[in-house]
């Protein structure tokens, strides 16, 4: 019998801990995909972050270093000035990305740093369990907003991939969303490309990809789906925001 | 090779090129700066990389994944700067990789001053950061002291992969002495970093950086097999200068610059018929602490002093290692001041008063 779908070599046989209905071990899959298919994976160095998928290491069939919380784009930079002919991506959340790694992360971008960001953004802390995030939207619950997110308070969510884009030295950015099959592969796309621009050698790259929290959301995997296409899709619209030449 | 004068924090800067440090991540702070300026100048011709980070959290983080990759990296900075890397510091300590780290010590707390101290002993040579672990702590006196330890540093965080601290002060930083760039006269077995992350082409376990364990046991065994290292370390790494001991009525002790200081003092108190000795910490972390033990033996000397540029710190692992055996005094300045020869020697002279009576 001919096997038509199989574990990508770029993922181990560990079984994910995540969360059932989570979309991290979509976006796991995407990103092991897209490195399977470039051919790029004995040259490929992973950098965990502190959130959700700080066991990323475990699931990810390549080199890794796990870095401190928001810390990735400079650990990501360390190894990819020692080894600049290999392939060096970060996977992050939006806590780690867009609040305590803000600095790393625009900095990383700004010196066009020739790496590779997989960026999850699913408006909350899921690791914690549930607290606000810089990209939690307006009236969203979570345990530190129990009233919704209330701008007044607590300001307003913040849109990375736009901020970015406006950076010399960001080469590709693109906002993705895994809430259907056709965005999941386009997301698959996106992924693929940033890699590529990578190894083209064009500078700093990012996926930005709109997920879903179902357990800290208080919502079924499905409701969660429907309610990152209503809610999030319009706050964070989808597509290219930097593509350079 | 010949002699060259040179300025601390550029002596130290090539003697981590000559020592095969091709990396260096760092971010402006006084009085250091001549550290990253000659990195940046140096490392691209010797095909080496020098980033500027845009904080001393980013630097110290690109230390990590540098050093994680296999190679020779250093990072520079001065007291408020090396708080900022403590975070990191604790990582690469539970990563166990190895990487030096200069701190030009300057007064504090807080923004403190630029001018030279030694208050960050505590920070230095206790953790610093979060958690069980120490860092080689390595204080010259000299600038020719400085290139030596540095070259050897290297080395020390290699040969245990854990990271090495040289702590100067703004004065060692800031000076010139003639130095010369020597090999060092003890080579080491250095294990091969079969552990760094590379590339995973299958013909070696997949290698994985990381200071996680989520089951405690398995946390309990990692930070217990990091402190049997940490045994070996106090076993071969203490390094000590005993200075004028033999006879001595009262021991000082006193690192980096206030050695200097005291070592001059030592011989005025020769002149006016005192028998003073000085015990120089070279190592910080591990502490000389059988040195004291020893000296504390002899019936000849009444007394200790610690001589800092701090209120108080060193003094307490002075205390430690004298264990009751004999009083131990304390005189420090702070904040940026030096002690001066003249106030040193009398505070040896209230002692001697004090304990002969």
């Amino acid at each position: 019998m001919t096997k038509v779908f199989t574990r990508p070599k770029s993922l181990t046989d560990k079984p994910f801990h995540y969360c059932p209905g989570c979309t991290h071990g979509i976006v796991h899959r995407l990103v092991a995909e897209a490195i399977d298919e470039l051919g790029i994976r004995e040259r490929t160095i992973g950098v965990a972050p502190v959130g959700c998928a700080v066991f990323a290491y475990k699931y990810f069939n390549c080199d890794m270093q796990e870095a401190a919380h928001g810390r990735a784009p400079a650990v990501a930079t360390g190894i990819k000035r020692v080894l600049p002919d290999r392939v060096v991506f970060t996977y992050q959340g939006d806590g780690d990305l867009a609040a305590i790694g803000t600095a790393e992360i625009v900095h990383a971008a700004t010196r066009g740093e020739n790496i590779t960001v997989i960026f999850i953004n699913n408006a909350i802390y899921g690791m914690t369990g549930g607290q606000m995030a810089p990209t939690t939207l307006i009236g969203q619950v979570t345990t530190t907003t129990p009233y919704g997110r209330d701008p007044g308070k607590a300001g307003y969510p913040i849109r990375m991939s736009e901020m970015l884009a406006t950076l010399e030295g960001s080469a590709y950015i693109e906002r993705v969303s895994v809430h259907d099959i056709k965005h999941i592969n386009q997301a698959k796309r996106a992924i693929k490309k940033a890699f590529e621009t990578q190894l083209a050698g064009k500078g700093f790259s990012m996926v930005e990809v709109l997920s879903t929290c179902p357990t800290n959301w208080g919502m079924t995997p499905v409701e969660a789906l429907k309610w990152l296409e209503q809610n999030m899709i319009p706050y964070y619209p989808l597509g290219v925001k930097k593509e350079g030449k | 090779m010949s002699k060259v004068l040179m300025k601390g924090n550029e002596a130290i800067a090539e003697a981590a090129i000559q020592a095969g440090c091709r990396y260096f991540f760092g971010y402006p702070i006084t009085p250091q700066n001549e550290i990253p300026a000659y990195m940046a100048k140096r490392l691209p011709e010797v095909g080496g990389c020098f980033i500027q980070a845009e904080s001393e959290v980013s630097a110290i983080n690109m230390v990590y994944g540098a050093a994680g990759a296999g190679a020779r990296v250093m990072t520079s900075s001065s007291s408020p700067g090396i708080s900022l890397k403590q975070e990191g510091l604790s990582y690469i300590a539970g990563a166990e990789l190895p990487c030096v780290v200069v701190n030009m010590v300057r007064g504090g707390p807080g923004l403190g001053g630029i001018q030279p101290a030694q208050s960050d002993y505590f920070q230095a040579t206790k953790g610093g950061g979060h958690g069980d672990y120490h860092l080689v702590v390595l204080a010259p006196s000299t600038i020719q002291e400085a290139v030596d330890l540095v070259m050897e540093g290297f080395d020390i965080a290699d040969q245990y992969r854990n990271p090495v601290m040289i702590l100067g002060d703004g004065m060692l930083g800031q000076m010139m002495e003639p130095v010369e760039f020597r090999p060092l006269s003890s080579k080491r077995e250095l294990p091969p970093k079969t552990w760094a992350t590379t590339g995973y082409t299958g013909d070696r376990p997949r290698n994985i950086i990381n200071s996680l364990f989520i089951d405690p046991q398995a946390l309990e065994e990692h930070v217990k097999r990091i402190y049997r290292k940490y045994e070996e370390i106090k076993k071969k790494e203490v390094k000590v200068e005993c200075y004028n001991c033999e006879d001595a009525e009262i021991i000082v002790a006193a690192y980096g610059t206030t050695a200097r200081i005291v070592k001059s003092v030592i011989q005025k108190a020769k002149r006016e018929g005192m028998n003073v000795g000085l015990i120089r910490p070279i190592s910080l972390w591990p502490f000389p602490t059988s040195t004291f033990e020893e000296w504390a033996q002899r019936e000849h000397v009444k007394a200790f002093m610690s001589v800092e540029m701090s209120m108080g710190q060193m003094v307490e692992d002075v205390r430690l290692s004298v264990n009751g055996r004999k009083p131990v005094y304390f005189y420090g300045r702070t904040g940026g001041m030096v002690p001066e020869p003249n106030a040193i020697l009398s505070e040896i002279k209230k002692v001697i008063g004090g304990v002969s009576r």
